[in-house]
């Protein structure tokens, strides 16, 4: 401890992320249609979702509760249960259609071709039994290996996570775990038949500040190292600008902006991102005034119609006629960048976002 | 809120000791009682959640307590409201030591000093309409006579920015942050001097979390009640409060006025923490910062490090923090630094946004 030298905090430089990644497509959603139906009614939680991600790339999905950003993720995993929810549209995962896939293939593709990390480690971990057993377990299920094999690999696992003196550790119990050990013992489970496609829901929303960090420096390391494709779904835009290249901005079960996270958060074009963006309080100079959006998320039950988030803009007025209140935009570019794509009938996003709105943010 | 002012009047205000500060909180200390592991294990141990805990709070001013899980800083929060008597130290409101006060003799103190909880699912009784609710809080303290509390009670939600026609409804009718809006209309109803508000709006999405936020400093504004905010978002901290109070394991590590903490804190673990948080400013062009790895986890508080609490994780930890409990000292105006070796970060530690 009082070793001279080491008298320097140990730092992790936040560089610039690299564009990294193939231009081909791994995980690909096409017009995604997520329905539950419910006493009150067809509860529509996903509308017409559509995006894809090539290996190397993550992508962070950002949205409030309601949003249709875990329940999208869900179908993406076959994890719905069909007889409660109604799914249409394609999901393709390597070239293989999610979609309509039996329980018995799905379990096949679950742990080897995609894993998931919830945002509770507490409730993803059994109990009973120790965090070797159930590491041994999601690895024996994929691969037909003896046990000694299979805890050896899960000792590996739980020191690539980051794990101190993991040879004991293995034998474990979740609760002799802390929060941030026990939500590097779920990445290890998800990662030990090392998955192409990764989704992390909401992963460090429950854990402290300083533990996030450390789980969020561990899932970009081992992106690099296995070169997977990550969703990564979050409402902090802090987490999202530090960790994802895209972003899909979710509101009432549709995309309403898609594009690279430096400009979308950098210059968004729709006023619900706009409103987000309003809502954070800044880390430095003189706290501004927050500038909340007005009103609540719609029921899923009655999504409005036309934009569903006219009834909460302020620039509603600005487009001619009733096209907010009837029309339901597309998810297009609205300015001479292509790379980009937003859900709103405004004619100058762009301009308005300069002169407006960046003049007031915190 | 004339009307009222009179009603509590003639009940009788907490009368102040000269000279003395709104809140004051001395070396206190909460030590929970638990059983060691397993059939052999021997004799008592003790749970160190808050120990020795130093804060002065003025009327008006909020403060803010920060820190991360088991640091103690809802446990003081409750310390401060009595929901917990303390194992040691003194809680002094308006210069009355309250630390170890009978409830009977504590009710008046109860009506000063009031608590909003962070989950508004669960704060609220699930069968009571808003009317009961906040009615309860007016009733129990004989805030206003039986024919002016309708009155209030719309008064109090129209406040909050909820519809006074909605006293009949039941909480499963409102959205979260209507929810957290019935929380703070019934913390109001006692016209407290003081608020412990325990994340507040950290349940809530960030659109709705910013509405409760201005709603927070409205009030805070017009009514000048003193707070102390707690929460875990440092973001949400500096937006809201005039000083925060840094914790680790119990204990203060760090307080001082707002800029100054954010900017030249001198705290290895306050320097830390803020160095964790991601910042959105960074697609704005800011360029990143380093990030400080802090290695390991926190200890137990059953079993905390001897000396500086921090020790354990600390790249500045040398003999003596082991020896010698560093006392929260003043380092800078009005900013108290306990640690052996504090000094200023040589780099910004929050990235800074150009104007």
């Amino acid at each position: 401890m009082s070793d001279q030298t080491s008298r320097v905090p140990q730092t992790v430089t936040r560089t610039a992320r690299t564009r990294g990644g193939s231009e081909e497509a791994y995980l690909e959603v096409t017009d995604l249609q997520v329905q539950f139906p419910t006493a009150d009614g067809m509860v529509k939680a996903v509308q017409g979702l559509s995006y894809s991600l090539p290996l190397g790339r993550t992508l962070a999905i950002v949205g409030e509760s309601g949003s249709g950003k875990s329940v999208s993720s869900m179908a993406v995993m076959g994890l719905h249960d069909a007889k409660t929810a109604r799914i249409s549209g394609s999901i393709k995962v390597g070239g293989q259609q999610i979609v309509g896939m039996g329980e018995k293939d799905l379990e096949k593709f679950r742990g080897s071709g995609a894993a998931m990390i919830f945002q509770d480690p507490q409730s993803s971990l059994h109990p009973y039994f120790t965090i070797g057993d159930q590491i041994m377990e999601a690895y024996r299920a994929h691969h037909g290996v003896s046990k000694s094999k299979a805890r050896t690999r899960a000792i590996e696992m739980l020191d690539r996570v980051g794990i101190p003196n993991p040879k004991r550790r293995v034998g474990n119990y979740p609760h002799e775990f802390s929060g941030g050990m026990r939500q590097r013992a779920m990445i290890a489970m998800a990662l030990v038949n090392d998955p192409k496609l990764l989704i992390a829901d909401e992963p460090t929303t429950a854990l402290d500040v300083t533990v996030q960090a450390q789980i969020l420096d561990l899932i970009a390391d081992l992106q690099r190292d296995f070169g997977s494709a990550v969703v990564f779904i979050t409402h902090d835009l802090g987490v999202v600008a530090e960790i994802a290249d895209d972003i899909l901005v979710m509101y009432a079960g549709s995309a309403i902006e898609h594009g690279p996270v430096e400009k979308i958060l950098g210059t968004p074009l729709h006023p619900y991102t706009w409103g987000l963006l309003e809502s954070i309080p800044a880390l430095a100079g003189e706290p501004q005034p927050l500038h909340p959006i007005p009103g609540a998320p719609p029921s899923l039950l009655a999504v409005p119609t036309g934009c569903a988030f006219h009834p909460r803009c302020e620039f509603r007025s600005r487009v001619p006629g009733d096209r907010c209140t009837t029309l339901k935009p597309d998810l297009i570019p609205r300015t001479a960048d292509t790379g980009r794509a937003s859900r709103c009938h405004l004619k100058d996003p762009d301009q308005i976002f300069q002169t407006e709105i960046l003049p007031r943010l915190p | 809120m004339t009307t009222t002012a009179n009603a509590r009047g003639e009940r009788g205000a907490i009368p102040r000791v000269e000279g003395a500060p709104l809140l004051q909180l001395e070396n206190l200390a909460m030590y929970f009682k638990t059983s060691g592991d397993g059939v052999l294990a021997r004799g008592t141990k003790w749970v160190q959640a808050v120990d020795g805990v130093d804060l002065t709070v003025n009327a008006g001013e909020t403060i803010g307590l920060v820190g991360e899980s088991g640091c103690g800083k809802s446990t003081t929060a409750r310390l401060i409201t009595r929901l917990l008597e303390p194992t040691r130290g003194s809680i002094k409101y308006q210069g009355h030591d309250i630390a170890h006060m009978s409830e009977r003799r504590l009710r008046p103190y109860r009506r000063e000093i009031q608590l909003i909880f962070q989950d508004p699912y669960s704060s609220l009784n699930p069968r009571h309409t808003v009317g009961t609710i906040v009615g309860t809080a007016l009733r129990t303290h004989g805030m206003v006579d039986k024919n002016r509390e309708l009155p209030r009670v719309q008064e109090l939600l129209e406040m909050v920015g909820l519809n006074p026609e909605h006293y009949n409804r039941y909480p499963h009718e409102f959205s979260g942050g209507q929810r957290q809006r019935i929380g703070i209309a019934r913390a109001l109803a006692t016209q407290p001097k003081i608020i412990v508000a325990d994340e507040p709006v950290s349940a809530l999405d960030v659109s709705i979390q910013a509405q409760v936020m201005n709603l927070l400093e409205n009030l805070r504004k017009e009514l000048g009640i003193a707070f102390v905010f707690i929460a875990h978002d440092l973001g949400v901290v500096r937006h809201f409060c005039d000083r925060v109070a840094v914790m680790y394991l119990g204990r203060v590590v760090e307080e001082g006025p707002r800029d100054a903490l954010y900017q030249k804190p001198q705290h290895p673990y306050t320097q830390a923490l803020l160095s964790a948080v991601p910042d959105i400013a960074v697609v704005r062009g800011v360029p990143p910062k380093n990030r400080i790895r802090l290695v390991g986890d926190v200890p137990s508080p059953v079993d905390p490090p001897s000396g500086c609490r921090f020790r354990t994780r600390c790249w500045k930890a040398e003999d003596i923090c082991a020896e010698v409990v560093p006392p929260l000292d003043e380092k800078a105006p009005a900013q108290r630094v306990a640690c052996h070796f504090a000094e200023p970060p040589t780099e910004s530690i929050v990235a800074e946004v150009p104007s």
